[in-house]
């Protein structure tokens, strides 16, 4: 319903305002003066967006979030969390409820030309899964024809299950939801045979069934989820703030400059180590923010490995191997374009 | 001469303004969405219906026309949402109806128990959300149904299981029709015989036995065409295979959750319309009935009911209204209604929201216009001829 609420706001806003979300004053403004970030993240995904009992939202997309937020105030908490589901996210940011998307967003020609929004940088690269009753006894996806398959609705893998089973004339039968929460739900009990989802979302949600040995994920993976930190169109600078927030999380990895040891590479010698940390050059005022943001990030976040490690990796529940997402330099795809 | 024109002034002036504020409200209109197409071009979002012939490709669990994910169209995605509103609507709005009568005249019978327990019900359901009386049933439905392979077979070929209920779908044959033909005439005829038996009991007081060659006509005819005919109809009965039954005629819990929650709960509501309805009728018009030696069922069907409909209809439509706004919550339990579809998967894929919920928003409206018209067309024919 809230959904829904957003979307006519949203109507109601086009048809009676004399101005779009992209105001006459940009988000960095808009955000400083605010005095804190708003940031859309999932409230239900384990590892990547989840407040916890106390209400300290916790997570690998969240922590995106506070990297931002240190960046800009020095001050990772300075970030105020609203949870979407896959439906309300697009209208939330186009809206202009929210200043950045972090919410394990698929990066898509269609989602980048016709929404308004523009994608920054692929901070983890996924792809999709399906799960199923370890009792039903299929080893491959391709023995599903003819399942049922609970599935999200408003997401790519709404539309990749549709065509991996076409694609290998397989008859699906498939349940939509309107939340990952309510398909889940309905995959516990019975109703469904699978259920699919990015592979990252599977790990999360696994944890969440009653009995998690019951179940085993297949080992397919039908498509390419690049999920992406996402920015309203046109605002290049804000755009530019969050794609290198990424960037230097992962430089910082890459130059073995950790939360632990960044106050001692200030004395670094190593040039690229003293321009990523503001000592040399004027990057981040070039940005709009301060010389030493990059600084601030790492201090208060960690680098890209860190975030990876303590929300979904080996530090979590979750175990998530690093695969594509570990750094170029080790077999990966993450890799950060130089400071300079 | 003077009141003429003065009266003929008036109604001028009122057509006039009339006019005036239609035209405003035109204006208003266009100017929004003016307004809005420039709003989204400055965002540059997307705008206009371009998208409704792009393929959908994404699967709808129920669709009463085709539709297939690799070539149907966005616009078919909506057709296909709208009848399954339809279809949830209609069935509900029926027994919503029936519960409703039942319970409202229950309500109201002398029988200490049956009185109260309907009170209970009433009370129970109209003051329960209906969104978790609707998990509520899903829960309950899909819960209490067995798993595929404990699946319930049950007499002539259905299949029940959490997976929904596969009934043998009939495949007709093409001289089916002649069957049919028959078999319209058949009623026609068993029409027409009561019809000329009521106006010989009105005339002559004789009473012609009508049953048997009503029967004879309804029954017996169409089975004899059906039988000369070949016997043009089969029936594809429900296979169990793998994972799931195959054939048949599948009905999906999801519907059957949401038809009993909105039928449930509109129903509360229809129950106390139809007290108010029957108290409102003065209780001397009972007392005549009786007097006039009319049992208590006749009393209730022939002289108070007819009189009360009068009073139920109104409040009535608003409830009908309702129910088929609340079949929304669709969305909560994936049955794939106009909301979920459309203002969903299709606003979700296209990402134009402002069109999208406007045609839904029309499309409710429609409905909602279309309802209380018909219903306002049954009160003039309920309503009592002023002598
Ligand atoms: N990456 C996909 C799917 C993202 C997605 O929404 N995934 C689900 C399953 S992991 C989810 O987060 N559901 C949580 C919720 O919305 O409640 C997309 O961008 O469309």
């Amino acid at each position: 319903m809230r959904r829904l609420a957003t979307a006519v706001a949203l109507a109601m806003a086009l048809a009676l305002g004399t101005q779009a979300a992209a105001a006459t004053d940009t988000t960095l403004a808009a955000v400083k003066q605010r005095g804190e970030l708003i940031c859309g993240a999932n409230g239900t995904l384990a590892g990547f967006g989840m407040p916890d009992p106390q209400g300290n939202w916790t997570g690998f997309d969240v922590d995106f979030c506070r990297a931002i937020a240190a960046a800009i105030f020095n001050d990772p908490q300075k970030v105020k969390f609203v949870p979407l589901t896959a439906k309300d996210r697009f209208t939330a940011l186009q809206s202009g409820e929210i200043d950045v998307l972090s919410r394990n967003t698929t990066w898509t020609l269609s989602r980048d030309t016709s929404l308004g929004l523009d994608f920054a940088a692929i901070t983890y690269f996924d792809g999709q899964g399906f799960m199923v009753r370890k009792a039903l006894k299929v080893s491959s996806a391709l023995e599903l024809s003819d399942a049922s398959v609970c599935v999200q609705q408003g997401t790519t893998s709404e539309l990749n299950l549709a065509d991996y089973f076409r694609s290998n004339r397989m008859s699906l039968k498939s349940v939509t939801f309107a939340t990952g929460e309510e398909a889940l739900k309905a995959y516990e009990s019975g109703r469904c045979d699978a259920y699919t989802t990015d592979s990252s979302g599977l790990y999360g949600e696994r944890l969440e069934l009653t009995d998690p040995s019951q179940h085993i994920v297949l080992p397919e993976i039908i498509s390419k989820e690049p999920l992406s930190p996402v920015v309203r169109h046109g605002d290049n600078q804000w755009t530019d703030i969050v794609r290198w927030t990424h960037f230097v999380m992962i430089d910082a990895e890459e130059l073995g400059i950790n939360k632990g040891n960044v106050d001692a590479k200030l004395k670094s010698n190593d040039p690229e180590t003293r321009r990523l940390l503001g000592v040399e050059g004027q990057y981040g005022e070039a940005l709009g923010l301060t010389n030493d943001w990059a600084y601030r990030i790492i201090k208060h976040v960690g680098n890209y490995g860190e975030s990876f490690e303590r929300n979904i990796g080996q530090g979590s529940p979750l175990k998530i191997v690093r695969g594509l997402n570990a750094l170029w330099t080790k077999g990966g795809l993450q890799y950060g374009p130089p400071v300079r | 001469m003077l009141q003429r024109t003065l009266s003929t002034r008036r109604r001028l002036g009122g057509v006039v303004l009339q006019i005036a504020i239609v035209a405003a409200i035109g204006g208003l209109g266009y100017g929004a969405a003016y307004n809005a197409g420039l709003n989204l071009s400055r965002a540059h979002i997307a705008s206009g219906f371009g998208f409704w012939n792009n393929t959908a490709g994404f699967d709808i669990s129920q669709t009463l026309i085709a539709y297939s994910a690799s070539t149907s169209s966005f616009g078919r995605a909506f057709w296909v949402g709208l009848l399954n509103t339809l279809l949830v609507g209609a069935v509900g709005i029926v027994f919503a109806t029936i519960l409703g009568f039942v319970v409202g005249i229950a309500r109201l019978s002398n029988n200490w128990l049956v009185a109260r327990l309907a009170g209970g019900y009433v009370e129970l359901v109209r003051n329960v959300p209906l969104l978790l009386q609707l998990l509520f049933w899903y829960n309950a439905v899909l819960k209490s149904l067995p798993l595929l392979h404990g699946s319930m077979a049950l007499p002539g070929g259905a299949i029940l299981n959490n997976r929904g209920l596969f009934l043998p779908r009939p495949v007709f044959a093409a001289n089916f029709s002649a069957v049919v033909v028959v078999l319209v005439g058949g009623i026609i005829c068993a029409i027409g015989l009561t019809v000329w038996s009521r106006w010989r009991h009105q005339r002559t007081g004789a009473n012609v036995h009508i049953f048997w060659p009503s029967l004879a006509l309804i029954v017996g005819l169409p089975l004899i065409a059906y039988a000369a005919a070949g016997f043009p109809l089969h029936f594809n009965v429900p296979q169990m295979g793998r994972f799931n039954v195959s054939g048949g005629l599948e009905i999906l819990p999801e519907f059957v959750a949401l038809a009993l929650a909105l039928s449930v709960y509109t129903a509360a509501f229809i129950a106390e319309v139809v007290r108010a309805g029957v108290l409102a009728v003065s209780h001397g018009q009972t007392e005549a009935a009786q007097a006039l030696g009319l049992r208590s069922g006749q009393t209730l069907r022939l002289v108070v009911l007819p009189q009360a409909m009068r009073v139920i209809v109104p409040p009535l439509t608003s409830q009908y209204l309702n129910l088929i706004k609340n079949s929304s919550l669709a969305v909560v339990i994936g049955y794939p209604d106009l909301v979920q579809v459309f203002a969903g998967s299709v606003l979700n894929i296209t990402g134009q929201a402002v069109e999208v919920i406007a045609l839904t928003m029309a499309v409710y409206l429609a409905i909602s216009l279309f309802t209380s018209l018909t219903m306002n067309l049954y009160i003039r024919t309920v309503a009592i001829p002023e002598r």
